[in-house]
């Protein structure tokens, strides 16, 4: 089995969430059995499930001065930040043909996450009862997905680019005091975001279709 | 009577928050209609009906927290 790969560039919030929502049908209906959505996004802030408005640090018409979007979003979690400078994916995998768990689903994004930064000599980690990826104590990844019917949607943002990172500083990511960092901070240079493209498809494919996954599929 | 049970989410996940009912009581369910939305840490999920009937009992409003095997709901199969 193997996901279809969308590759957007920059796309508006909206319009990959449209593309999510048509992938999921094409999935339930087995038009599709994954795909997978790679983007940047226009800076928008979104405010998960569990969202406080409080976590936006400045008003509405300050992130509409900076040209700064602002979304309801599905997805678990609290308060995030998106911007041109990350690497956005979202997988819409149906999980019946995976495990159907979904606190496995999210160690396994944040494994993709860590072996990506790990090709560039970063040593990446998870920090316990946090979802994410960190690099000392500052996260590098940032995960929230939601699921109808065992397929999922939403996902995981890499922050690659070192200059979006300011706009962080107006919200609390995730409800809490979180510093965040970049592929670009650790390295101390420059990187194309489109040169990891392959490289974080790869690592999915990985993680996801390991052995014991082909096996599941075998038995289908 | 049909009951709706928090199933099994995955290891480690034990509870899950009650964020949306896409029904109310009373309301004519079918099977595999999405009845309600629950949310953990880091993830939203849908639950559907079981089976076709009236939604005849809801036990936890939005915002509460379910533990898994607890029983969310009874559908009366007509």
């Amino acid at each position: 089995m193997e996901f279809k790969v969308f590759d957007l560039g920059l796309v508006q919030y909206q319009k990959a969430l449209q593309l999510q929502k048509e992938l999921l049908s094409s999935v339930k209906t087995g038009l599709l059995k994954s795909a997978l959505i790679l983007c940047r996004h226009y800076p928008v802030i979104t405010l998960g499930r569990i969202a406080d408005k409080k976590n936006i640090l400045v008003a509405e018409s300050e992130l509409k001065a900076r040209g700064i979007q602002l979304y309801d979003s599905e997805r678990g979690g609290d308060v995030t930040y998106h911007g041109p400078g990350q690497l956005t994916v979202y997988p819409v995998f149906n999980l019946q043909y995976f495990q159907k768990d979904i606190h496995l689903f999210l160690r396994q994004l944040e494994e993709v996450a860590i072996g990506l930064l790990s090709d560039f000599g970063i040593k990446a980690d998870r920090l316990s009862g946090l979802t994410g990826v960190w690099v000392g104590k500052q996260k590098i990844a940032s995960i929230g997905i939601a699921i109808k019917n065992w397929i999922t949607f939403h996902g995981s943002s890499i922050n690659i680019k070192k200059n979006d990172l300011d706009n962080f500083s107006l919200i609390r990511p995730c409800g809490m005091d979180i510093e965040m960092t970049s592929l670009e901070t650790v390295l101390g240079r420059d990187i194309e975001i489109d040169h990891l493209k392959e490289s974080l498809v790869h690592k999915l494919r990985a993680v996801f279709y390991d052995k014991k996954n082909i096996f599941q599929e075998a038995i289908l | 009577m049909t009951k709706v049970i928090l199933p099994a989410l995955g290891e480690g996940i034990e509870k899950a928050t009650v964020s949306y009912w896409y029904f109310k009581e009373g309301d004519k369910v079918n099977e595999k209609d999405d009845l309600l939305e629950l949310t953990t840490d880091k993830a939203t999920f849908n639950l559907p009906c079981p089976c076709a009937g009236v939604l005849s009992e809801i036990f936890f409003r939005e915002g509460d927290s379910v533990n898994v095997g607890q029983v969310l709901a009874v559908i009366q199969e007509q």
